[in-house]
């Protein structure tokens, strides 16, 4: 059956719960209010006040509450109301949860939910994608799915990971994304990307709400003869190295396609390894089609005109197809 | 060999800055002109450098392999600098010209601003990187590739942007040189150059686009073409008998194509499979009902597109089919007139061709083909009778469809002319 995004997320949340009691959930709202974007809806009715936890508006509170009881062997899931908030508690994430496997020996099995992205004319506060912060932070994983199948299968491999993970969740794909998922346990590994769309002229790597725009702007392609293959990371941290060289190798043509700023991306990262360890292959040069390098508008017109899309992601590619 | 040192490749890869880049200035950007457009030419500059322009007045006008359009200017100024010259053709998205703000034009002091206008290719490199341009360089993969097959690269054409030579270049190549030896005269058919007496006439933007379309359809899907006989004398009777009230009524004249468009919307709602694309995540089948209509034009064709056709009545269609292909002629179609097409329909018979084998519109899966009507005899319940006889020749892609299928489609067809029942008309 066709699930939403959000659906997606909140079966994972709740087979994880109902699986193992050592699985809790903290964060703003979650509880009597279900959420901000409702996703824990009814599960403070099943599972009760002490694994449904409404907390203060505190983040630095939250998760270091959470990464406490992580390290004595419990599971928190801590939901971020919008990852933009995520700075509130950066020295617990960077410094305290990232480390304490390598100081003292004791997993960290916590996940931080954070749900981010534009699109949806929330402006500078409620649209960021802040996850090249972590990305250069070691001890973090960092996954973000783009279809429900693998929002519920990266959700519950997650949970069930010992380390510290930060589960990107595309505020603008929760209604908008439908898709098959499986029944019950359909875990997508962490670490593994996938290709969603072979094809043979330019490798578009990308993830989140990009894949979608970047499937349609294979199919705007199509009718030119230019064949782009779309590799969704799904996992940013650690990066799956070997499905993306093996697609660049194909095509020798790669561009990199996200939605947060071009400067100090994810992007450049790819595109610096593609320049190491594929310069071989490449018969041209690595692009990448981002956001400019300023805070994000409130105006839905700079919105349209600050995020990537089909049409822009399309130019740049049949620019690349063409050198 | 003419393969250089990896230090150089490295050197021009960084040099590579596709654009000049004036950020006060406002650029005027090629546009896209429809899903399938890729470039465009410019046929007139509407405001020579030097002269001033106002928002939204017609800046330049450029011609594409569908339609002719004029651009506005995006904002008032001066105009700065042309980098596309007319009759020039550039990719959707490239910078035409520069609209300063200033009253400083930059080239309006050379003296004729015409002779002041300078070609993109040799804009860029004045602006983006200081030192001359090589003549030739090499992407790290092609390099790598030419020290493994031992090419000679002074040996491959190059196709990519300022005829680089490309990874396909390269792999086209060894897959065509059988050996490693120079290229040298070779079996087969030699291309042979033009004789003094030759005339040679240039390749229109129209006609090069028509070529790429026609070799991609003919790559991209295996054609097998199917031919039904088909006997319209009903038809032919009724035109006869009512085509000068129609034209009294309508302005146009009755034509049997609005008989063949009706009678193949009926039989592709039959038969979806027809009305659909063949892609890498499965067979798309499209909703909407869009008859393409190939028109003759004097340099070349069109294939205009009458939209939601499964919801138009008889006498709409006629109408809007004869308004397409008027329009086509005139070059006045918009982009969004040439686009969407799910099926096409083509009058073999309009220049006198009894049977035919039509190239499928990417991406696109049938076209049909509809003979001239002329009048035969055909043997009925074992005597012979004149009959106003036409073929149907529907060429398909045989990624998707097979014989059978196609057979069933044309039977429908066939049987809507035949039994042609004047209540569709009124």
């Amino acid at each position: 059956m066709e699930i939403t995004y959000l659906e997606a997320i909140r079966q994972a949340l709740w087979e994880e719960m109902d699986r193992d009691d050592q699985v809790f959930m903290l964060g703003q709202d979650i509880g009597v209010y279900g959420g901000a974007f409702k996703v824990t809806k009814g599960f403070l009715e099943k599972f009760g006040p002490e694994r449904v936890i409404d907390t203060p508006l505190s983040e630095s509170a939250i998760v270091g509450a959470a990464i406490g009881a992580a390290l004595m062997g419990m599971r928190p899931v801590v939901e971020m109301q919008f990852a933009d908030f995520i700075s509130c508690a950066f020295d617990q994430v960077v410094n305290m949860a990232a480390k304490q496997h390598y100081r003292l020996g004791e997993p960290v099995p916590l996940v931080i939910r954070a749900p981010y992205g534009g699109g949806i004319h929330a402006g500078p506060y409620h649209s960021q994608s802040p996850e090249a912060w972590f990305f250069h932070v070691a001890g973090l994983k960092l996954v973000a799915p783009s279809t429900p199948r693998d929002a519920k299968g990266l959700l519950k491999a997650a949970i069930r990971d010992p380390n510290p993970v930060i589960y990107f969740e595309h505020k603008y794909l929760y209604r908008h994304m439908k898709g098959e998922v499986a029944d019950g346990d359909d875990l997508v590994p962490i670490g593994k990307a996938e290709v969603k769309r072979p094809g043979s002229s330019v490798s578009v790597i990308t993830y989140g709400a990009m894949v979608q725009q970047s499937l349609g702007a294979a199919e705007r392609l199509m009718p030119e003869g230019i064949d782009l293959e779309v590799v969704d990371l799904r996992t940013l941290q650690p990066l799956d190295m070997a499905t993306i060289l093996a697609s660049v190798e194909k095509t020798g043509r790669a561009m990199v396609v996200h939605e947060a700023p071009k400067t100090g991306g994810i992007g450049g990262d790819i595109a610096a390894r593609l320049a190491e360890e594929a310069f071989r292959y490449l018969d041209a040069p690595i692009l990448r089609v981002a956001a400019p390098h300023t805070p994000f508008p409130f105006s839905p017109v700079l919105e349209e005109a600050y995020l990537p899309n089909a049409d822009k992601i399309a130019l740049k590619a049949r620019e690349l197809a063409n050198f | 060999m003419r393969v250089g040192s990896r230090q150089d490749a490295t050197a021009h890869y960084s040099a590579v800055e596709r654009f000049p880049r004036y950020t006060m200035n406002i650029e005027i950007i090629m546009p896209q002109m429809g899903e399938s457009v890729a470039e465009g030419t410019v046929v007139t500059w509407l405001k020579k450098v030097g002269q001033r322009v106002a928002k939204d007045e017609p800046l330049v006008a450029i011609t594409t392999d569908k339609v002719d359009v004029e651009i506005p200017s995006p904002g008032a100024g001066v105009v700065s600098k042309i980098l596309v010259h007319e009759g020039r053709a550039a990719p959707v998205g490239a910078v035409l010209a520069y609209i300063s703000e200033l009253a400083v034009a930059e080239e309006a002091s050379a003296g004729s601003p015409i002779a002041a206008m300078s070609d993109i290719t040799q804009a860029m490199p004045a602006v983006s990187s200081p030192g001359p341009r090589p003549e030739a360089w090499y992407s790290p993969s092609v390099l790598h590739l030419a020290e493994e097959h031992g090419v000679d690269l002074s040996q491959v054409r190059g196709t990519g942007s300022e005829g680089r030579v490309t990874r396909k270049d390269i792999l086209d190549f060894i897959g065509k040189e059988p050996s490693v030896t120079p290229a040298s005269p070779r079996g087969g058919p030699q291309p042979s150059g033009p004789a003094v007496e030759d005339q040679i006439i240039p390749i229109s933007h129209l006609r090069r686009t028509i070529a790429e379309n026609m070799v991609r359809s003919k790559q991209t899907a295996p054609h097998v073409t199917q031919i039904h006989e088909v006997d319209v004398t009903k038809i032919a009777g009724y035109r006869e008998a009512n085509k000068e009230a129609f034209f009294e009524r309508t302005g146009i004249n009755l034509t049997f194509l609005p008989f063949v468009v009706k009678a193949t919307v009926d039989a592709l709602q039959a038969h979806p499979l027809l009305n659909a694309s063949y892609a890498d995540e499965g067979i798309v089948v499209r909703k909407a009902v869009n008859i393409g209509l190939a028109v003759a034009l004097e340099d070349g064709l069109i294939v205009p597109v009458l939209r939601d056709a499964d919801k138009k009545n008889f006498l709409t269609l006629a109408k809007e089919s004869a308004h397409l292909a008027a329009r086509a002629r005139e070059k006045r179609l918009n982009p969004e007139e040439v686009q969407k097409g799910t099926f096409t329909v083509n009058n073999l018979g309009a220049f006198g061709a009894l049977i035919g084998t039509p190239i499928i519109v990417q991406p696109q899966v049938g076209i049909l083909g509809f003979g001239r009507v002329v009048k035969r005899p055909v043997v009925i319940d074992d005597t012979i009778a004149i009959r106003s006889m036409a073929y149907l020749c529907l060429s398909y892609d045989h990624r998707l469809i097979d014989g059978a299928y196609a057979g069933a489609f044309l039977n429908r067809v066939q049987a809507n002319l035949e039994g042609f029942d004047v209540s569709i008309v009124e």
